[in-house]
């Protein structure tokens, strides 16, 4: 635990040494309120909520954090640091989930800092600020979800494109796994794997987080699918490290 | 936790601090380490010889754990680097080629994050890190971001990551490259000073460097070891040409042959 603490805050000291922590968090910021105030009508709909920020949530997620995740690994590798990292007295885990957390707090601090937000509707109106720390905290989980996905095909490739291309195109078929347009087609064609497509799905958990349901099954979910990811991460780590 | 300087798992004292044996690497289509044996014991500087791509680098990998063997052992102070890996690289400094850090760093951020992974916190950190940049003579950089540095002194960078554990065997893959004159002098005469205490290896290009610090030389050939003796004694068998002739001789044999 120490050890992945120690690569962890190594990582975090990174994204502030170089401009991409002040381009992302901007473009995020920038992204959420755009889309916030004009596609989704926060005045317009007069109602005292964050919906038409979180729905936009893991869609904007979708886009940015592949562009966190692409340069993890490939970046040790073009550096070379790899070698150096893998090297030191630490065990493969460590380094895996000390990167991963690095960029999961990461995306806690772009989060929190979306808190006008909160303040504006809270101005505005009365919301029930239970429902939107249960949306924070399934926005939180949403992004977990994706830098897994992400961490992991970027060990698996020294390309940062491809990295980003596949991890948009992995976190994509998991958003969508519960829209009409993937659940319709496989009840067509394979009625069975419709269920599991949906069950699946980041998207339709992270609704029932934005309605202000926090379900265990949905933490559970979270953690497993972040926990396999991982897991797939150190496997590829292993075998590919040398290469 | 930290770095134990008297760790011999196996044996008493004299037995040696690195134990090769039948060390092979196959890659798809060819072998870049061709069952490699050899021991290297306290005291001793083992001079690690050969052209480009003669299997240096991969074979230093695979003692670091960085690689994993096809076949054969490898043993730092007793601990398999494969079935003990850890307490292997814990008894290790290791210089990987290129001499790779983390650009956006400080020097001083750099040595104390290795200085924490191996252990150290508090006082004790300071002391080690201090005492790193003290032998490299990194003093005057301390505080500047590793990216602004020149070739030579990312080279004393990776050095002193290597050294800060104060490790029984270190393994130096081309520890003097990109080093001007006075550096590379300075950095022989460190090694020749921690030389009693350790059983180190280094991998070179510079023949002289070998004759300067070695006290036995290694030269590998597609994989291959084809001599193994000290400096002085490989020298002598062409004295009109020194080390150089005969380095050329032993390793061009092979490409003639095929």
């Amino acid at each position: 635990m120490r050890n992945t603490l120690i690569v962890a805050r190594r990582e975090l000291g990174g994204y502030f040494a170089t401009p991409v922590a002040v381009v992302f968090i901007v473009i995020f910021l920038a992204l959420q309120g755009a889309l916030t105030f004009n596609l989704g009508n926060f005045f317009a709909r007069d109602q005292a909520d964050l919906m038409p920020f979180f729905n936009f949530v893991p869609w904007v997620f979708l886009l940015l954090v592949p562009a966190i995740t692409m340069r993890l690994w490939a970046e040790e590798r073009r550096l070379g640091t790899i070698e150096l990292l893998l090297t030191l007295p630490i065990a493969q885990w460590q380094a895996v989930v000390g990167k991963f957390l690095a960029a999961w707090a990461f995306c806690a601090i772009a989060l929190a800092l979306t808190f006008p937000f909160v303040i504006t509707v809270n101005y505005l109106g009365s919301p029930d600020n239970g429902v939107i720390a249960a949306g924070y905290l399934g926005a939180l989980l949403v992004a977990g979800a994706f830098l897994s996905v992400g961490a992991a095909l970027s060990a698996a490739t020294k390309n940062q494109v491809i990295a980003f291309v596949l991890a948009v195109s992995v976190c994509f078929v998991f958003a969508v796994a519960s829209y009409p347009v993937v659940t319709d087609f496989l009840s067509r064609n394979a009625p069975e794997l419709a269920e599991v497509a949906r069950r699946l799905s980041v998207a339709e958990r992270f609704q029932s987080f934005t309605r202000g349901v926090i379900a265990l099954r949905d933490l559970i979910f979270f953690a497993s699918f972040i926990g396999f990811w991982l897991f797939l991460n150190t496997v590829i780590v292993e075998h590919r490290k040398a290469d | 936790m930290a770095a134990d300087t008297s760790t011999t798992a196996s044996g008493g004292a004299a037995a040696p601090l690195i134990e090769i044996q039948g060390l092979t690497k196959r890659f798809a289509g060819f072998t870049a380490v061709d069952n490699v044996s050899f021991n290297v014991a306290r005291g001793e500087v083992l001079g690690f010889l050969g052209p480009n791509g003669a299997g240096k680098s991969t074979t230093m990998r695979m003692l670091a754990g960085f690689m994993t063997p096809t076949a054969g052992t490898a043993r730092i102070c007793g601990h398999d680097v494969q079935t003990d890996s850890l307490a292997a690289r814990r008894s290790m400094g290791f210089l990987p080629e290129g001499a790779p850090t983390y650009p956006e760093m400080t020097v001083l951020a750099f040595l104390r994050f290795t200085a924490r992974i191996r252990g150290y916190s508090g006082s004790e950190m300071d002391d080690r890190v201090g005492h790193a940049i003290g032998l490299t003579t990194l003093g005057g950089v301390r505080l500047q971001p590793i990216e602004t540095l020149s070739k030579g002194f990312k080279r004393r960078v990776g050095l002193a990551q290597a050294l800060l554990h104060d490790p029984p065997v270190l393994v130096l893959d081309e520890p003097t490259d990109g080093l001007d004159p006075n550096q590379k002098h300075e950095v022989r005469t460190l090694i020749a000073r921690m030389a009693p205490e350790k059983a180190i290896v280094i991998s070179t290009h510079i023949l002289e460097e070998v004759e300067a610090v070695c006290t036995r030389a290694i030269i590998i050939a597609r994989g291959r070891v084809v001599a193994d003796a000290t400096p002085a004694e490989l020298a002598g068998r062409d004295p009109a040409g020194g080390l150089d002739a005969v380095f050329r001789a032993i390793t061009a044999q092979p490409a003639r042959a095929a």
